[in-house]
């Protein structure tokens, strides 16, 4: 059973072809990335996944289950997470409480219960607690725990999201642009934990990004597309060498 | 400065941030007892206070906390109250129970508005809720049967398990007690993971969406609660005026709650309380200053002689005795504390806490607002 | 067949009359809200109220002052359009950028100051706008048509037309969408974003002015009149929020609807038909009649 497919993705807005037939298979405990100039269509890709949007043809299977109708808010719970390339953080809360959001998919607790806050709900909020402190340890996110987002610089900030989407306690992480606004060595830590999230917490990367060192860091395969379609599809290596990619993309 | 050291995550899912601040609680609440020994021609006034507090909480959770700003909470008080007045008089309920029905009915008001607003974002929700507003009046008028329509509906005095409630000492503490309950229910969704999804919806959309919270559900669940506590304000404040008329739950109502909510401060309890006292207690200031300014005003200018004394209170005099005068006041003050004090009296009290807990290191930049460019909304 | 069926064909004539005229009039304040929300996206809550201020400043022009009826609408319009742009240079530009609830209460309050104001100023009782339209009909084909109706519904068309050509054929209309979608970004391609915003805060008061002037003659002057703004946000939101034709068909369509409603259905229901479509337009099909909806990209 492959643990993620895109089958035929097609989705048009008015008159233009966002995505033309893009198909890909992403294995279990793999990092797959995508890549490709602007307006490719890799964030449109994410927004399929995540159901934000409806695709005009395709499917896509995950876990052997067809998620291309699901509700936006199901697909949290099903096992995908995903970070946002334009930061979609809760500006006037603080960390922590943005990362708590991220264990939203794992509620069990009823209205009712909550609204006398039954030793229950304590328990769980406990437990909740717990989950989110050891994803801020996972990330070193200790000093801004009570700090208010709007208060943080933007490389802990793509942390933070990375760390909410992270309480979910995904199977698939979609990563949008990690690295965009990160220094250096921002990128180097950022490598190191898309490294650990496959290596230590098992989980499955499907990610956007367009730094190629970072790419041929981490990956395990790479799709490459244009205008809508994929051009090229293998490891990093191959992907980078492909003359259609070097043509519509890298240059030189 | 004081530095609160935390050993467990008990401690951040408390009600009170610390001993400290539970016993300045409990303190008010043990004032709040001795009241009516100690101010008893105010207590009508202040009961007045606790039923605004209630809706001023109403309010917040679904504007404050959920960012769904409503102009239609004059209509479910309106529907509260009148539901709570049929059930007790005309049905004959035991009072409690015609409460919690009363409640549930406006709840389910609620809800019918909360349905077609979840297809709505922003500003289109504020004027559905007020064309709703303005329907539900309509309604209140013409329904004469159960509402007594434009003749208006006597109310009696409330009758608790036997008891009745005429007097204003017990009147007071049932206001009281139920504004208590209605804080520690509304506290404990605001820490569990329905308030955090509240604050998700209002913060941004589509990143709730990816995290699971159903925004359908979510929003319904606001609207529903906003407008059940509406609905047990409702009954109280229905005994409080002795009489309902449909005219009283005009748009002008909800403006003064939205009013409460804006002055009081966005998004905390805290807000909704401090707004309550200044919008109950504003028209007895107006109402003092009437009296009062021109007599002022005429001793100051009496230093240039007799005549011009007079002439000056009579001036003041008429100026201040206008009938249009109130609503203009709650207007320039509504504007005055957007344009100069968005975060309200609460955020106002903060400032002054942290200036006096960081003495003499408070640098007067902290809050200074960031020039901010505006970006589109509709494309959310 | 002259006789009966002549004078129930002139009732319905006069009727549908009415019901234009009154829906050129929602037309024209829900154009003034489009104007505003197209380029700053601001709803402003005292549209009606800046209608009741042009009302009355002609009256005091016309009654007070002695002016001609063409000259008090013209200063009229002129000092509430005045107005309009030092409200927004003065008021309204400190809130830019705030969320929108802040500034739907700024407007809100604002509503209250202005109907304050109009009430110590001139007075709570209701007056009557002397025109040259007043009371005065001709024979169309053996109907009776009234000249006031037919003023507000020239008089709409008319300022529909100019508007139309200003902002089609100028540069200006293209840079206040611009700036309205981005308005750092529209800083930086050099338009004058301040000024334009109190450019359409002028022309979306003087459309609100000249609303009133022409009401004024059909429903009296008192300081309730801005309630009319209620109704028109339903005339707004029929025709699209960001749809300036739309404003006025949405105006046009509220009229008759109106007008139906009180010749057909029970007493009461023509208050509320105005919000009962509002309600409906917003739960079937928010975009209305000829707006667009937007996504934000994520």
């Amino acid at each position: 059973m492959t643990f993620f497919q895109a089958d035929g993705l097609a989705i048009n807005f008015g008159g233009i072809r966002a995505l033309d037939g893009v198909s890909f298979e992403v294995d279990a405990g793999q990092v797959f990335t995508i890549i490709g100039p602007n307006g490719a269509g890799k964030t449109t890709i994410f927004n399929l996944v995540s159901r934000i949007y409806d695709p005009t043809a395709g499917r896509l299977i995950f876990c052997g289950e067809d998620v291309t109708r699901v509700p936006p808010h199901e697909i949290a719970r099903r096992g995908i997470a995903r970070t946002f390339q334009n930061i979609e953080l809760f500006e006037h809360a603080t960390v922590l409480q943005n990362v708590l959001l991220g264990r939203h998919a794992h509620k069990r607790s009823y209205f009712a219960e909550e609204l006398l806050f039954l030793p229950r709900v304590r328990a769980l909020e406990i437990e909740h607690r717990e989950a989110a402190e050891k994803v801020i340890d996972f990330l070193d996110l200790q000093p801004y725990r009570e700090s208010l987002i709007i208060n943080l610089p933007y490389g802990v900030r793509k942390v933070v999201e990375m760390a909410r989407a992270l309480c979910a306690e995904p199977k698939l992480l979609l990563l949008d642009e990690p690295s965009s606004g990160l220094s250096v060595e921002e990128t180097e830590d950022m490598a190191f934990w898309i490294q650990d999230i496959r290596n230590l917490l098992g989980i499955t990367v499907l990610m956007v990004e367009h730094d190629m060192s970072l790419v041929s860091a981490v990956s395990d395969r790479v799709l490459a597309l244009n205008y809508g379609r994929s051009i090229a599809m293998g490891t990093a290596r191959e992907v980078q060498d492909h003359p259609d990619v070097i043509k519509a993309y890298l240059g030189g | 400065m004081r530095f609160i050291f935390k050993t467990s995550y008990v401690q951040d899912l408390a009600l009170f941030r610390d001993r400290a601040q539970r016993n300045w609680y409990v303190a008010l609440f043990i004032a709040l007892l001795a009241l009516p020994r100690l101010l008893p021609e105010y207590l009508g006034d202040i009961s007045l206070v606790f039923i605004y507090a209630l809706c001023g909480m109403a309010l917040m959770v679904l504007v404050g906390y959920t960012g769904l700003v409503s102009l239609g909470h004059s209509a479910f008080l309106g529907i509260g109250a009148y539901a709570h007045v049929y059930f007790t008089q005309d049905l004959g309920m035991p009072w409690l129970a015609a409460v919690a029905l009363a409640a549930t009915v406006t709840a389910a008001a609620g809800v019918l508005v909360g349905l077609p607003a979840l297809r709505m974002t922003g500003v289109y929700l504020t004027i559905a809720t007020l064309a709703f507003a303005l329907i539900i009046q309509e309604v209140l008028t013409r329904w004469d049967r159960v509402t007594g329509g434009l003749r208006g509906k006597p109310v009696q005095k409330a009758v608790v398990f036997g008891l009745s409630v005429g007097n204003e000492a017990g009147f007071y503490f049932l206001c009281l007690g139920f504004l208590i309950g209605c804080l520690w229910l509304t506290c404990n969704l605001l820490r569990s993971p329905t308030g955090r999804a509240w604050v998700a919806i209002r913060d941004s959309e589509v990143a709730a969406q990816s995290m699971g919270v159903n925004l359908a559900v979510y929003k319904t669940i606001a609207f529903a609660y906003s407008a059940g506590l509406m609905g047990v304000a409702g009954a109280l404040f229905a005994h409080k005026i002795g009489f309902l008329a449909p005219d009283i739950f005009s748009v002008l109502l909800s403006i003064q709650f939205l009013l409460m909510v804006a002055v009081g401060g966005l998004g905390s309890l805290h807000g909704a309380v401090f707004g309550a006292v200044f919008v109950a207690l504003l028209p007895v200031v107006i109402s003092q200053a009437r009296d009062a300014v021109p007599v002022w005003a005429g001793q100051v200018f009496g230093v240039f002689g007799k005549d011009a004394g007079r002439a000056v209170f009579s001036v003041v005099d008429r100026f201040v005795k206008q009938p249009g005068l109130e609503p203009g006041i709650f207007g320039l003050i509504l504007v005055l504390f957007i344009l100069f004090e968005p975060l309200g009296v609460y955020g106002r009290w903060m400032k002054l806490r942290l200036y006096f807990s960081t003495f003499p290191l408070y640098k007067r930049a902290t809050f200074k607002r960031q020039r901010a460019y505006m970006r589109s909304e509709r494309l959310r | 067949m002259r006789g009966g069926g002549g004078a129930a064909l002139e009732i319905i004539l006069q009727l549908v009359l009415n019901g234009l005229a009154v829906g050129c009039i929602y037309g024209l304040v829900a154009l003034g809200f489009v104007l505003i929300y197209k380029a700053t996206e601001l709803v402003n809550f005292a549209q009606g109220d800046l209608m009741m201020l042009g009302a009355f400043t002609c009256y005091m022009l016309i009654v007070w002052y002695g002016f001609g009826y063409w000259t008090a609408f013209t200063l009229a319009v002129v000092a509430v359009a005045l107005f309009g742009a030092v409200l927004d240079a003065a008021v309204l530009r400190r809130v830019l950028g705030q969320p929108q609830f802040a500034v739907v209460m700024l407007t809100i309050g604002l509503g209250a100051t202005f109907r304050s104001f109009a009430s110590i100023t001139w007075g709570s009782e209701i007056y009557t706008l002397p025109t040259p339209f007043s009371a005065r009909a001709t024979m169309v084909g053996g109907v009776s048509v009234s000249h006031e109706y037919v003023a507000i519904i020239v008089g709409t068309f008319l300022l529909c037309a100019v508007l139309y050509v200003f902002f089609t054929h100028t540069k200006i209309g293209v840079a206040m969408q611009a700036a309205s979608q981005n308005q750092l970004a529209a800083y930086y391609m050099g338009i004058p974003v301040k000024r334009m915003f109190s450019l359409i805060w002028a022309i979306s008061a003087g459309v609100a002015a000249i609303a009133g002037v022409l009401l004024a003659p059909v429903s009296l002057i008192d300081t309730n009149l801005g309630f009319i703004g209620l109704k028109a946000f339903a005339a707004a939101v029929l025709g699209g929020f960001g749809s300036i034709p739309g404003a006025v068909v949405g105006g046009l369509t509220i009229g008759l609807i109106e007008l139906y409603a009180g010749a057909y259905l029970p007493q009461g229901f023509k208050d509320v038909a105005a919000y009962v479509v509002l309600l409906v337009v917003l739960a079937v099909r928010p975009q209305g009649m000829f707006g667009t909806v937007g996504r934000k990209k994520v």
